[in-house]
């Protein structure tokens, strides 16, 4: 089957499942990635048991976020 | 290197700006040659943490962000946050949530708001901090 990932084009057997196209795609840090199937965000709790079908588009997005938690702010401002 | 033009600049001045007192934050796309980046396109994204100590990027707009720097032929060269009361130095929150060691990560400081400072930084997997040299341009 062919999917798109990240804007490119992949041949994939057929069942593959979300987990397996993570570790083949070689995504590092798979706890801080949000994966969308067609626009849809997959809920974290069902990574592993989404199977990707031809034709499917996935993007994975990585967590930004950060802050300057740690500098101790002032509390009352 | 970094490069960005001086509109940019205020774009994500004025947007971080407008958060306040939350942080603010968004994306860079453009062009890469190496260590040699130019900045093309400012994605003004929404902190969904609303808060003035952290920031967390709204995935959907995150999403938006990088299929339309795909359409335009860039990449994404890094983000941008601000520190509404604290320098421009990666916390240890930045360090801990920076995963991509090619990225550039952005730091406005608003503690002075009569002198902002935008300093860019590279962090390695060790969580090892250097300054990354930004120009800004007319």
């Amino acid at each position: 089957m062919t999917i798109t990932v990240a804007g490119n084009k992949k041949e994939y057997e057929d069942g593959l499942k979300l987990p397996v196209l993570l570790e083949k795609e070689d995504v590092e840090s798979p706890e801080y990635v949000t994966v969308t199937i067609n626009d849809e965000f997959v809920k974290r709790e069902d990574f592993d048991t989404t199977v990707l079908k031809d034709g499917d588009v996935v993007e994975f997005l990585y967590f930004m976020g950060g802050g300057a938690a740690g500098w101790h702010l002032p509390t009352n401002s | 290197m970094l490069k960005m033009k001086e509109e940019q600049y205020r774009t994500i001045l004025k947007h971080c700006i407008r958060g306040l007192p939350n942080e603010a934050c968004g994306l860079l796309a453009g062009e890469a040659d190496g260590e040699d980046k130019t900045v093309r396109k400012v994605y003004l994204l929404t902190n969904v943490d609303a808060s003035r100590e952290h920031f967390s990027m709204d995935p959907k707009e995150q999403l938006a962000a990088v299929k339309d720097a795909r359409a335009n032929g860039f990449v994404l060269l890094g983000n941008f946050h601000s520190h509404p009361e604290s320098p421009a130095r990666p916390s240890e929150e930045d360090k801990r949530l920076a995963y991509d060691p090619a990225a550039d990560y952005l730091i406005l400081s608003l503690q002075d708001m009569d002198h902002p400072v935008l300093k860019a930084f590279h962090i390695d997997r060790e969580k090892q901090v250097t300054v990354h040299e930004l120009q800004i341009t007319e």
